[in-house]
């Protein structure tokens, strides 16, 4: 097993931990903000280390490059998704969820 | 492992239809089904069938959404509870449930070699479409190709649902669309700034690319109409409506239909039979390489207009109340 290897299966489990956390996040926290907070930041670095860890076992080829041209446009476009949500969420209920609440329907 | 992954991926979808079923918040039906859908364009991939994949992928997780959702605005969200149990329906939907069930008792298992289809069009069409075709892409020749008259049927099906509901509700007029409430906010303008081009790129790209590749009319007439609707949702109906304006989608919808038939009147015009590209040009292989662009082309512009009149047609309106 060469070190590339090891660095792409580090970076594709790594990513694999960071997906679960934001599922555990999207199940486990109160209101919408917070879930979207979960799952923004999560999502993003979570497939993004995936598609790395693959584009490193794919080596110098095509497929590395489309792997990383879809990096490129998920790193543009799940933040976008999360900020639209937040907004929507923001906009149309008035009142974030704060400590001691419960769980907001 | 190729079936262990199935297996999840069906339990998956049955999950979701369940979902479906129990809820009652019907922005949260519509977001099932287009999981529903991501899981079969999987499911899709995992049985090699990639042209598949990428028209449920297109169609049916992304663009029906949206078409739904912009129903829903003009509608109500949540689903009125049903008093009681009704019997009738309940009955027939259980009876053709299992007559559905005993038709496929009949059905050869997947991937069986010695079923009826394998065995006589298959195979044929496998080893004598690079002679007679000469497309690597087999599945855009069966399409496009030996199936055209089907393919000319479901471009005219789309036709007849987008005259359909520009009847029903009136093309979208300027003016008349509702407030973008996206429009002050730069982060989705500017990610969609620069995301439409590229969306519009790899629209063109699938379209002239399917003789080779996955792809194809329908694919790409359904990614270029998502390029639109982005457009739309971020900038407004209205912003939209100007960049392609609805009489200019009324010439592409019937354009793309005619291009497609009268692809067929010029075959039959130079004595070959209707949709038959051989008499084209001079050389049958590459008479049929320009019919099958053509005949491409013709159904990715209709898609195309008819997915974003159809939005324009639903986003344009005001909620009745």
């Amino acid at each position: 097993m060469s070190i590339l290897e090891v660095v792409s299966g580090v970076l594709m489990l790594a990513g694999a931990l960071f997906v679960l956390t934001g599922s555990v996040g999207l199940l486990r926290l109160p209101d919408a903000l917070t879930q979207v907070h979960a799952v923004g930041i999560t999502d993003t670095l979570g497939v993004g280390l995936i598609i790395l860890g693959l584009a490193i076992r794919a080596g110098p080829t095509l497929l590395a490059l489309k792997l990383l041209l879809i990096l490129a446009i998920l790193v543009l476009t799940t933040p976008t998704t999360s900020h639209a949500i937040a907004r929507a969420v923001s906009r149309y209920r008035s009142r974030p969820w704060k400590d001691g609440q419960g769980r907001a329907p | 492992m190729t079936d262990l992954v199935l297996a999840a991926l069906f339990v998956m979808m049955i999950m979701t239809a369940l979902a479906a079923i129990r809820l009652t918040d019907l922005f949260a039906v519509v977001i099932m089904f287009s999981i529903y859908s991501l899981l079969a364009a999987s499911m899709f991939v995992v049985m090699d069938a990639v042209d598949v994949a990428l028209t449920e992928a297109a169609v049916d997780a992304g663009i029906a959404t949206i078409l739904m959702l912009a129903t829903l605005v003009l509608t109500d969200r949540w689903e009125r509870p049903s008093a009681r149990l009704r019997m009738v329906p309940l009955a027939v939907v259980c009876l053709t449930g299992a007559v559905l069930l005993y038709g496929t008792l009949d059905m050869p298992i997947f991937g069986d070699a010695s079923s009826p289809a394998n065995t006589h069009l298959a195979t044929y069409y496998l080893t004598e479409s690079p002679g007679e075709v000469g497309l690597p892409n087999v599945v855009t020749s069966v399409l496009a190709s030996y199936r055209a008259y089907d393919t000319l049927g479901e471009v005219a099906v789309i036709f007849t649902a987008g005259v359909g509901v520009l009847a029903l509700l009136g093309a979208a007029r300027s003016g008349r669309g509702g407030a973008a409430p996206m429009r002050d906010n730069p982060v989705p303008r500017v990610i969609a700034k620069i995301m439409i081009p590229l969306i519009i790129l790899f629209a063109l790209y699938v379209q002239l690319h399917g003789d080779f590749g996955p792809g194809g009319g329908f694919q790409a007439g359904v990614i270029f109409a998502a390029a639109i609707i982005l457009y739309a949702i971020v900038f407004g109906v209205d912003a939209a409506a100007q960049v392609i304006p609805p009489a200019g989608l009324k010439v592409m919808m019937t354009g793309g239909v005619l291009l497609f038939a009268g692809t067929g009147f010029v075959t039959m015009a130079l004595g070959g039979a209707f949709l038959d590209y051989d008499v084209l040009v001079r050389d049958p292989l590459a008479g049929q390489h320009l019919g099958i662009v053509l005949v491409e082309l013709g159904i990715g512009i209709t898609v195309a207009a008819v997915v974003i009149s159809v939005f324009l047609a639903f986003a344009g309106r005001r909620r009745a109340r």
